[in-house]
């Protein structure tokens, strides 16, 4: 529907929810009834109430960097939420909605970010790939997933995420070309969200929009409002039934805005105006739910009030757990560079416990 | 050799249904080597097959292929190419068990040529063995003989690791060698000992095993028994067998053609020193490529290694 009539060189964002919560009922995905949508709110809130808090963790040095959704919630929702269980996700480094919508638990996102490799683990039977940092990375591994499904006759479909920055990098063309090539039933979703760290947009590329790159590779690209999580959902959902049909891959852009900085480790007002940022304020995902939601009679402040001091706790209990979960062993630490053991690694592990030994022995003298 | 891995990668093929062979021109042509030749018409297009000329896509698609239940035995044309795929070597390939603390693995192959001494083009040379094997997760093999590329390239197939098979292209062709049908597996992580010797312990790997083999007669007229180690892998390094013939011989002489420092000549040498320093009967001696960009055909014999080179280091280490 819309990815055969979208022309991602000339037309605006497909949007389904105006900005101002206003929907446009003929387009409304028939899943998306009231009650799913104030449910998929609740979810994305209580994500952001764990990106608030893992902010105020970094601050205080219990969190290491991370990467903030704040702004993209909208986006990942709509599209993580088209996704069977056994389909895959591919996330960047800022997915923590789509990963833990897809299955990771909030505590092996949060104990990853603290520093801790127990949370790379991901649980047996949920098909998310571990946090990708390099840049782009991460878009071959999700061709390569679903193209093993091809060979194999288990019609799932990869779900990749990315940056606005990532659409310059070798590996983005690459992925792109071999999906298209091989037809592999991956979906590629490009978060927009108009900055690169510090690098704008215009600067990754000349092309007017990022999802036109797609007609390069021989199939379709389409811009969506990333704001819009109808619009997500209905166009996410439209490429991934393409791709199971076995008609290839789909890139999409999703037009959004990075409310936050890069990471905790940066500050933004460095590098951008506050008017802009002002600007998309009205544009945030979150408000234009509630806005709709309120005309449903299933938003208010009380209601959000009553929702946040109920999912609150459940934030905390995660929190404690994280802060309850001991770092790595020396035995973790050396027993997954390999499925066994070298001698040279055995060797060294040997040696990393005399040290921690030794030391312990010395802080123990000084004391005494 | 050619023959020798073609026939492996066949058998493999044959056994087990989710070895995928890729890369460029591997599909029609059957390799620029024909190392693959006749796989696409054994098993089909859908298991070996040509890819687009991109090493990365070769190496990030293997990693998801691999995830994913299947097991992509991937050509790099050639070793110097293969550094467009080095971040999804290093950054993913070698990592991802770690990284998903072993919920997720990449049992690929990275097969390539690797080497000179075949006259050919700039960035057709080069042996890269010490810079794959720096990187923690990879595995790094290479074999000097026909027989053992066959064993080690079924043991590469089916390792649980990432494991880096370099071809030495001079030896593609060079020698005939009985290698028998059935199957059969040399372990990565083993050495052999393709010599038995008193006086000196040489260590090489690849081409270099048979300038090694060449050398031994001329020693023998001086009176020196070489032991020849081969050591097969690069990463993890068989260190037992090195040491058993080191405590025998007392000494050390490195041969390799890689680029001289940092070279795995380097590491050989400073762990065995650690072993052994103080029991040495002589310094150890590295005889290596230099340190200058590989030369272009016609100079590329001044930096291989050859049994002048070789005998030269030998007489050093035994006084003779």
């Amino acid at each position: 529907m819309f990815l055969d009539t979208h022309n991602p060189l000339t037309d605006d964002p497909i949007q389904i929810m105006d900005q101002d919560g206003k929907l446009n009922e003929a387009l409304r995905p028939k899943e998306l009834t009231d009650e799913k949508v104030k449910e998929m709110y609740e979810k994305m809130v209580f994500i952001r109430l764990a990106d608030d808090r893992m902010k105020k963790m970094q601050r205080s040095g219990r969190m290491g960097t991370f990467a903030s959704i704040e702004g993209q919630e909208a986006a990942q929702m709509g599209s993580v939420s088209t996704l069977e269980k056994t389909d895959w996700v591919v996330p960047a480094f800022r997915e923590q909605l789509a990963m833990w919508m897809h299955g990771v638990p909030l505590e092996s996102i949060m104990l990853f970010w603290k520093g801790n490799e127990a949370g790379g683990k991901i649980p047996e039977g949920v098909n998310v790939l571990p946090v990708s940092i390099p840049v782009g990375s991460q878009m071959l591994h999700a061709v390569g997933l679903s193209w093993a499904s091809k060979l194999q006759g288990k019609n799932e479909v990869a779900l990749t995420y990315f940056g606005d920055g990532a659409t310059s990098e070798g590996d983005f063309h690459e992925g792109m070309n071999f999906a298209g090539v091989f037809k592999t039933a991956t979906v590629f979703l490009c978060q927009n969200n108009q900055f690169a760290i510090s690098v704008p947009r215009r600067i990754q590329t000349a092309s007017k929009t990022l999802a036109q790159k797609a007609i390069a590779y021989g199939f379709p690209g389409v811009i969506v409002d990333g704001n819009d999580l109808f619009a997500m959902y209905a166009v996410t959902k439209e490429a991934v039934e393409r791709a199971r049909r076995g008609d290839g891959p789909t890139l999409i852009e999703a037009y959004t805005y990075r409310l936050g900085d890069h990471t905790s480790s940066d500050d933004a007002t460095k590098y951008r105006e506050k008017a802009e940022v002002e600007a998309w304020k009205p544009k945030d995902p979150f408000r234009r739910l509630q806005l709709y939601l309120a005309t449903k009679n299933l938003w208010s402040e009380q209601i959000e009030a009553d929702l946040k001091a109920k999912l609150q706790p459940q934030v905390d209990e995660v929190v404690a757990k994280v802060d309850a979960t001991p770092d790595q062993t020396i035995d973790e630490l050396f027993g997954y560079t390999y499925a066994n053991l070298t001698q040279n690694l055995a060797n060294q592990k040997a040696y990393m416990k005399h040290v921690t030994e030794l030391q312990a022995a010395q802080k123990g003298g000084a004391n005494a | 050799m050619v023959q020798a891995i073609n026939l492996a990668l066949k058998q493999e093929m044959a056994k087990d249904k989710t070895v995928l062979c890729y890369g460029e021109d591997v599909g029609v042509e059957g390799g620029v080597f024909r190392v693959t030749e006749g796989l696409q018409k054994l098993y089909g297009d859908q298991r070996c097959f040509d890819s687009p000329l991109a090493e990365a896509g070769i190496i990030g698609t293997a990693i998801g292929l691999s995830i994913n239940g299947m097991k992509p035995v991937v050509e790099m044309q050639f070793s110097g190419f293969m550094f467009e795929s080095f971040p999804q070597l290093m950054c993913h390939a070698a990592r991802m068990r770690n990284r998903s603390r072993g919920r997720f693995s990449c049992p690929l192959v990275l097969r390539t040529p690797y080497g000179g001494g075949i006259h050919a083009l700039e960035h057709h040379c080069e042996s890269e063995e010490a810079i794959l094997a720096h990187i923690p997760g990879l595995k790094v093999v290479i074999p000097s003989t026909p027989f053992d590329a066959k064993g080690l390239l079924i043991a590469a197939i089916r390792d649980p690791d990432p494991v880096i098979f370099m071809e030495p292209k001079r030896v593609y062709r060079a020698f005939k060698q009985e290698v028998p049908e059935e199957e059969y597996f040399i372990p990565i992580g083993k050495a052999g000992i393709v010599q038995s010797g008193s006086d000196v312990t040489v260590i090489a790997w690849g081409a270099q095993v048979r300038e090694c083999m060449k050398t031994s007669d001329e020693a023998k007229k001086l009176g020196i028994s070489m032991e020849i180690v081969d050591l097969r892998t690069i990463s993890p390094i068989d260190y037992p067998t090195i040491f058993n013939s080191v405590s025998k011989t007392g000494r050390v002489v490195i041969v390799h053609e890689a680029y001289r420092s940092f070279g795995p000549g380097a590491e050989l040498s400073a762990t065995i020193n650690e072993e052994f320093f103080g029991k040495l009967k002589a310094p150890i001696q590295r005889v290596t490529g230099f340190d200058i960009v590989y030369p272009l055909l016609r100079s590329e014999d001044l930096v291989q290694p050859e049994p002048v080179r070789i005998l030269e280091a030998i007489r050093k280490v035994v006084g003779k």
